[in-house]
């Protein structure tokens, strides 16, 4: 049974278990990035305190981050249903859309109920869209790709509608703080996006969600000769996937106070289906890795940061990840990890004398 | 046909061919020969080898002992396309044709009439209007193949294999998706062939439509040549247990007998379908089983002996006919529905429908029960556990740790992990479809055991097995299926013996 899969590379004691981790490579590569910036910029990793609160590249990138870790989330489980969901940019622009109009609208947009009301109508619509994207999945049988196609072309325009093809700017401080407020010295955006990781970790490892859509990826059929409910597993987690979209639109939406229907939030998708990559998990589903995930999305926000860093066009950033993201994925990759460790184990002697 | 065939010159002749893969002799020592103006059935139970000599005279894997002979002269064909020069036409169950073209295009591919090097398409299409007309065939060859029905798709498939004046036309399991009239046109389209002197050979597990088409057989089993008889010589009998073989001296020895003394079909049946089917599946059957009872399902590969497992465990929709479990009317649209009326299925295909090979044995093992449970309520730990370690001690699950990703095991443990899945959720009713495939004789025993123990603990079981020895020794009952029917039901005893079943497997009680 088990002729097709490459038995793991036998690399010698602790080193070998350390290094066929599979968060080994990206962890290896983030520490670079920062390592790299370090050189370029020593103050780069310190954090002083300015105003009450933590100040410093290392905070920005946990504050950039967020939107990212959030669709990132979502997209860990619904790629490891086998499925991808490549409408969370638009589901993102509609989320900022929704709530900044209403608060544009709104008689008293500095008052909190005001504020919360847009964030609820926000979520609620965008979790209908999470529903609608599982019903083709799950319900009418269309394959992932298409059926998150058909939001992804359409929910831009949807954006455009609510704002009406303005781009709507408003002004309300207690909006403003959830993309760019402090808590406790810390951002709250990051604050709200690493609860919720924290939160969906937990749960999909204290109940069966997570085995039971890992059951689904690895064998659909033999999962629904078992009675599990596939359908219902696929719809929650792009469900899931749509919900945490909005969070991540209000988050962007908040952090610039404009809600821009053509630009929020684009080419997310693209980011987070990358973090995830870089995480371990595989495209053709099954086995997810939430914390796999979590490292994939600070890499690439450390990535963005660090071109900017470098005084190097911003133009060029995806240049930039898709080298990193080469690197990562071949460190990865099955035949390269046998490659190493062979070379590992013939040179035994060597590391032994340097020990 | 007249005797004078056995001494003209085969048009194909195979001698001791021999392929073995890594392991595995796949064929050993075979012996084919196909005539001129015959039909040959090749004949055997999955995986006895008939595909492999397919192969072997297609091309499509090479010999490692053994001569082809085609018309006379040795040939050693190292691919289908050196084959089919030699005048070797195929056409596979799956017809392997492109619907999206039209049937022209179909029929002429590769032998297109040119004029000044470009194809000659008016030619192309009247080319293919001809080997239509010759075929019987009324369709407009610009249509799109994909248009016509599965059968017309094989006809349009056997008209290319004449295009190349295919003088050995391969029929691998030509009939397995068409209904009867379709059957009949088919033959039709053959015999002609086989009167205009072509060598056919003709795959099926149809035995009916073997002994209506064919002219001579050859029958393998395990790899190993049976014999070859001419069809009017060998009763449906003699050839069913060719194709079994038999070795009940040597499983008498396991002597596990469910207890036939004891007569669970007293009491009201747990479950009772009633003119139950689905079309192009399984015709409409009537089956009770009782608590305790073990209802065996026999018939060859194909009978659809699998189709009444899936539709009784809700894997496949019933469209017609009525189910009751434990005297309530049950429509089971999916796995689920059946689980949640505590009926448990384990389906013949292990790795595809089974396995989840990169989980653990541990969540294998309670994948069933949690999903019972949904996803919000969790297992507890503990319980998990307990459950795990109850199966793997009860079942002999080697290795036993329950942290060993299930593909990491042999089959037969694979198997024991996915009953004890099912044992889990502590089903009323137990449907093993071949739970004794493919795995080694221990394993095979305790499985055995196993199922007569949860009958005599009150489980009813329904037990389906390519081994009829196996069905017989376990069944309170024995079902006996036959292309696509249910054709007889017996009561298990001391006095009913394997030559009943091969008989009713083989006749179909009819007689």
């Amino acid at each position: 049974m088990s002729a097709t899969s490459a038995p793991p590379p036998r690399t010698a004691g602790r080193l070998g278990a350390v290094t066929s981790h599979t968060l080994f490579w990206p962890v290896v590569a983030l520490v670079a990035l920062l390592a790299a910036n370090t050189i370029f910029r020593p103050s780069f990793l310190s954090v002083s305190v300015l105003n009450g609160h933590l100040f410093g590249s290392p905070i920005d990138i946990l504050r950039n981050c967020a939107p990212l870790m959030l669709v990132a989330l979502g997209m860990t489980l619904v790629i490891a249903t086998r499925g991808i969901d490549l409408s969370v940019g638009a589901v993102v622009a509609i989320a900022g859309a929704v709530a900044l109009s209403f608060i544009a609208t709104a008689p008293e947009p500095e008052a909190i109920g005001t504020v919360l009301t847009a964030i609820g109508i926000a979520l609620v619509l965008s979790l209908l869209l999470g529903v609608w994207n599982g019903f083709l999945v799950s319900v009418v049988g269309v394959q992932p790709i298409i059926a998150t196609l058909i939001l992804m072309t359409a929910g831009r325009g949807i954006a455009m509608l609510i704002t009406q093809g303005q781009i709507t700017t408003v002004t309300s401080a207690p909006f403003k703080t959830l993309g760019a407020g402090f808590w406790l010295g810390l951002p709250v955006a990051t604050l709200v996006a690493f609860g919720v990781f924290g939160l969906v970790s937990f749960l999909t490892r204290r109940t069966a969600l997570g085995m039971l859509v890992e059951a689904v990826g690895i064998n659909p059929s033999a999962s629904r000769l078992a009675g599990v409910q596939a359908r219902t597993i696929v719809w929650t987690v792009f469900a899931l996937a749509g919900l945490f979209s909005g969070l991540a639109g209000l988050i962007l939406a908040s952090n610039v106070m404009a809600a821009d229907a053509n630009n929020a939030g684009l080419f997310i998708e693209l980011d987070a289906i990358l973090a995830v990559v870089i995480g371990g998990t595989s495209l053709a589903g099954g086995k997810f890795s939430l914390s796999g995930t979590f490292v994939g999305v600070l890499i690439i926000a450390t990535l963005t940061l660090t071109v900017t860093n470098l005084g190097i066009s911003p133009l060029v950033t995806p240049l930039f990840k898709a080298l990193v993201v080469a690197a990562v994925t071949l460190a990865q990759s099955p035949v390269v990890r046998r490659k190493l460790a062979e070379r590992a184990v013939r040179r035994p002697s060597t590391s032994k004398a340097v020990a | 046909m007249t005797s004078s065939k056995d001494t003209a010159r085969p048009i194909v002749e195979m001698t001791g061919i021999s392929i073995e893969f890594p392991g595995v002799k796949a064929l050993d020592g075979v012996d084919l020969r196909l005539f001129g103006g015959e039909v040959h059935a090749l004949m055997g139970e999955n995986g006895a080898g008939k595909s492999t000599l397919i192969k072997a005279l297609t091309g499509v894997y090479g010999i490692d002992a053994g001569e082809i002979l085609v018309g006379g002269a040795p040939h050693r064909f190292s691919g289908p396309g050196e084959a089919q020069g030699a005048g070797i036409a195929t056409v596979y169950q799956e017809v392997n044709l492109c619907e999206n073209l039209t049937v022209a295009e179909n029929i002429m591919l590769g032998n297109e009439p040119r004029r000044f090097g470009a194809i000659d398409w008016r030619a192309t299409r009247r080319r293919a209007a001809e080997h239509l007309a010759t075929m019987g065939l009324d369709i407009d060859p610009a249509s799109s193949l994909g248009s016509h029905s599965i059968a017309v798709q094989q006809l349009v498939a056997i008209s290319r294999a004449m295009v190349v004046d295919a003088k050995v036309l391969i029929l691998d399991e030509p009939t397995s998706s068409l209904d009867a009239d379709e059957v009949a046109r088919l033959f039709e389209v053959v015999r002609a062939l086989r009167d205009q002197g072509v060598a056919i050979l003709f795959v099926s597990h149809f035995i009916e439509q073997v002994y209506e088409i064919s002219d001579r057989m050859t029958v393998l089993r395990n790899g190993g040549l049976v014999g070859e008889y001419r069809t009017a010589e060998i009763s449906r009998g003699e050839l069913v247990s060719r194709m079994i073989g038999r070795t009940m001296e040597v499983l008498e020895d396991l002597q596990v007998r469910t207890d036939h003394a004891v007569d669970p079909t007293a009491g009201t049946p747990f479950l009772q379908a009633v003119g139950l089917g689905r079309r192009g599946s399984v015709q409409p059957f009537d089956l009770d089983v009782h608590p305790g009872e073990v209802v065996g399902l026999a018939g060859l590969l194909g009978s659809g002996r699998t189709e009444v497992a899936r539709l009784l465990a809700g894997a496949d929709r019933a469209d017609a006919g009525t189910l009751h479990v434990k005297g309530e009317p049950a429509r089971l649209r999916n796995p689920r529905a059946a689980i949640d009326r505590d009926i448990a299925f384990s389906s013949e295909d292990r790795k595809a429908e089974g396995v989840v090979g990169d989980l653990t044995v541990r969540e294998n093992i309670v994948l069933g029960l949690q999903a019972e449970r949904g996803w919000l309520r969790r297992l507890p730990g503990k319980q998990v556990d307990e459950i795990v370690d109850r199966y793997i001690t009860a079942l002999g699950i080697r290795p036993a740790n329950p942290d060993a990703l299930l593909r990491n095991l042999s089959g037969g443990n694979q198997q024991k992990v996915l009953l004890a899945r099912w044992l889990a959720t502590a089903p009323e009713l137990l449907i093993l479809d071949e739970p004794t495939r493919g795995i080694d004789v221990g394993a095979k025993a305790e499985i055995q055991r196993l199922v007569a123990d949860l009958a005599s603990r009150g489980m009813g079981v329904v037990f389906i097995s390519a081994e009829l020895e196996e069905v017989l020794r376990l069944s309170h009952r024995i079902a006996v299926m036959r292309d696509r029917q249910k054709v007889a039901e017996l009561t298990n005893g001391e006095a009913v013996g394997l030559d009943d079943v091969v008989e009713l497997i083989a006749s179909g009680g009819t007689h």
